[in-house]
């Protein structure tokens, strides 16, 4: 028996296969994955998210905190409500999560960590917060909702209070906004336009079934991982973790290396990493029949082996797609081991599938 | 609900198997097993001719969430395989017992079935993994 979200009820409702993931009784699917995939690319779906961990701070040096703590740079974001995609590093430069951070103001930030890795997190957050007097506040009373998809927004937005229902649907990508009892941020996992939206355990049931009327798909964890990988965004846990740096899981855009001067968690180790080089991260389209997994062994020849690090199918592509980190070198066929057969996979630039439409050549 | 077919055995990796007249026997997985994998997106399926051992690998079934080995569930020769399922592997979804069968075989002379199951074992077997 694992925890169980305020949906948890709603979902077996809804037909819920349900599996366990982090220690949550989680969904992950309804029916058909494929339909609530497409669902999303096409119209709306909703996932429950409220597995996830928000964590709330607050202090006078909050920003100085942070900007200490996390390898992007929060200073860089200065417009209330804006978000901004992270990871936090050890000492090592590995990665212990990724994470969006909220900015409110200087001393006011909120976290959204991944929900298994949330004792770890929470130990090393708090460990460091000490020395900047910053609180921290997990918030498990409140859950999450992802609604997204093209017209996501649209059949959600009866949900946001009248007096704050405009300003909600002016929210810029990557923006949030406080409206009364609800947090809405035009964020996401899928590749979609679309909103998270926290909001209090106890409300969540009918904001669910509100959605579910409204013609919005429920959609389980299965379908988000094949939209986050179409969407070439990364899984903590597969394409990195504590062993691996953000440079070697194509995440080096979220390091903020300017000002020189800002002393981050794990900079000197990147800094070093970045200096000697390392292997590429890469999208992977198979050419041939079957399904890329992650673990499965890439050869490229002459420069060695490499590894998937996520695979699976694409319903979008109707191909098989992966992440995958390989030798660095300039080439752009490579093959992969299945179940000993060698067969040839072509590198493309990611993501995949980004709002509806197929960006690699197939 | 699974809906479990009275004419045929059962195998406790949730294949299943029909006798046909001629004394051939027609392999595939059962409506519990498809509906586990969630929609199926690739099926390597053996050669023909190919002689497999009992509970060797047979095929694999590929889902979007996992890959899955098929065993046989007797010792044979595989004298046809449901190429449909090339291009068209959500026909074991659809239909499991019907067009979305995976393998014929030849049982070798003398082929163990004592492992066999029962459409009531079987469903036992499945109350079980409920349970």
């Amino acid at each position: 028996m694992g925890l169980k979200t305020p949906l948890h009820d709603k979902h077996l409702e809804a037909g819920a296969r349900v599996v366990d993931f982090g220690g949550w009784d989680m969904p992950v699917n309804y029916g058909s994955q494929k339909e609530e995939h497409h669902a999303v690319r096409r119209h709306a779906g909703v996932f429950d998210v409220s597995h996830m961990t928000i964590v709330d701070l607050e202090g006078d040096r909050c920003q100085d905190f942070l900007r200490y703590l996390l390898a992007n740079d929060v200073a860089r974001v200065t417009e209330p409500g804006k978000a901004m995609y992270t990871c936090m590093l050890n000492e090592q430069g590995g990665v212990i999560d990724d994470l969006i951070v909220y900015f409110f103001e200087p001393t006011s930030y909120r976290l959204v960590v991944n929900a298994a890795t949330r004792e770890k997190d929470l130990a090393w957050i708090v460990k460091h917060a000490e020395a900047f007097d910053v609180d921290v506040r997990e918030r498990a009373e409140l859950a999450m909702l992802a609604v997204q998809g093209p017209k996501a927004r649209d059949l959600a937005a009866p949900l946001v209070d009248s007096q704050y229902r405009e300003q909600a649907l002016a929210l810029k990508p990557f923006t949030s906004l406080e409206a009364g009892s609800l947090f809405v941020a035009r964020t996401g996992y899928t590749g979609e336009d679309g909103w998270e939206i926290v909001l209090p355990a106890a409300d969540a049931p009918a904001a669910w079934d509100r959605l579910l009327a409204a013609g919005v798909q429920p959609c389980g964890l299965g379908a988000r991982d094949t939209l986050r990988l179409e969407a070439a965004m990364n899984l903590y846990g597969n394409d990195m973790d504590d062993e691996v740096s953000p440079l070697d899981a194509g995440l080096g855009w979220t390091v903020a290396w300017e000002p020189a001067d800002r002393d981050f968690i794990g900079r000197e180790p990147l800094e070093a990493r970045r200096e000697r080089g390392g292997p590429r991260f890469v999208g992977l389209v198979l050419e041939d029949k079957g399904v890329l997994r992650s673990h499965q062994r890439i050869v490229v020849e002459g420069l060695g082996d490499g590894e998937i690090t996520s695979g699976g199918f694409s319903p979008t592509i109707e191909r098989s797609i992966a992440l995958a980190r390989v030798p660095a070198g300039d080439y752009e066929h490579a093959k992969v081991d299945i179940r000993g057969a060698l067969k040839d996979v072509r590198i493309v630039k990611t993501p995949f599938v980004r709002n509806g439409q197929i960006r690699i050549d197939v | 609900m699974s809906d479990l077919p009275g004419d045929l055995q059962y195998t406790k990796e949730h294949e299943w198997l029909r006798r046909e007249d001629d004394g051939s026997v027609t392999v595939g997985i059962t409506d519990h097993a498809q509906s586990a994998l969630g929609d199926l997106v690739y099926v390597e399926l053996p050669e023909e001719g190919q002689e497999l051992e009992l509970d060797g690998e047979m095929a694999v079934v590929e889902s979007v969430k996992a890959a899955s080995d098929v065993y046989a569930p007797i010792a044979g020769t595989v004298v046809a395989v449901n190429e449909e399922l090339g291009d068209d592997p959500e026909k074991i979804n659809s239909d499991p017992y019907g067009d979305g069968w995976i393998v014929r075989m030849q049982p070798a002379d003398g082929a163990d079935d004592s492992a066999l199951m029962s459409p009531d074992d079987y469903q036992a077997l499945l109350d079980e993994l409920d349970a």
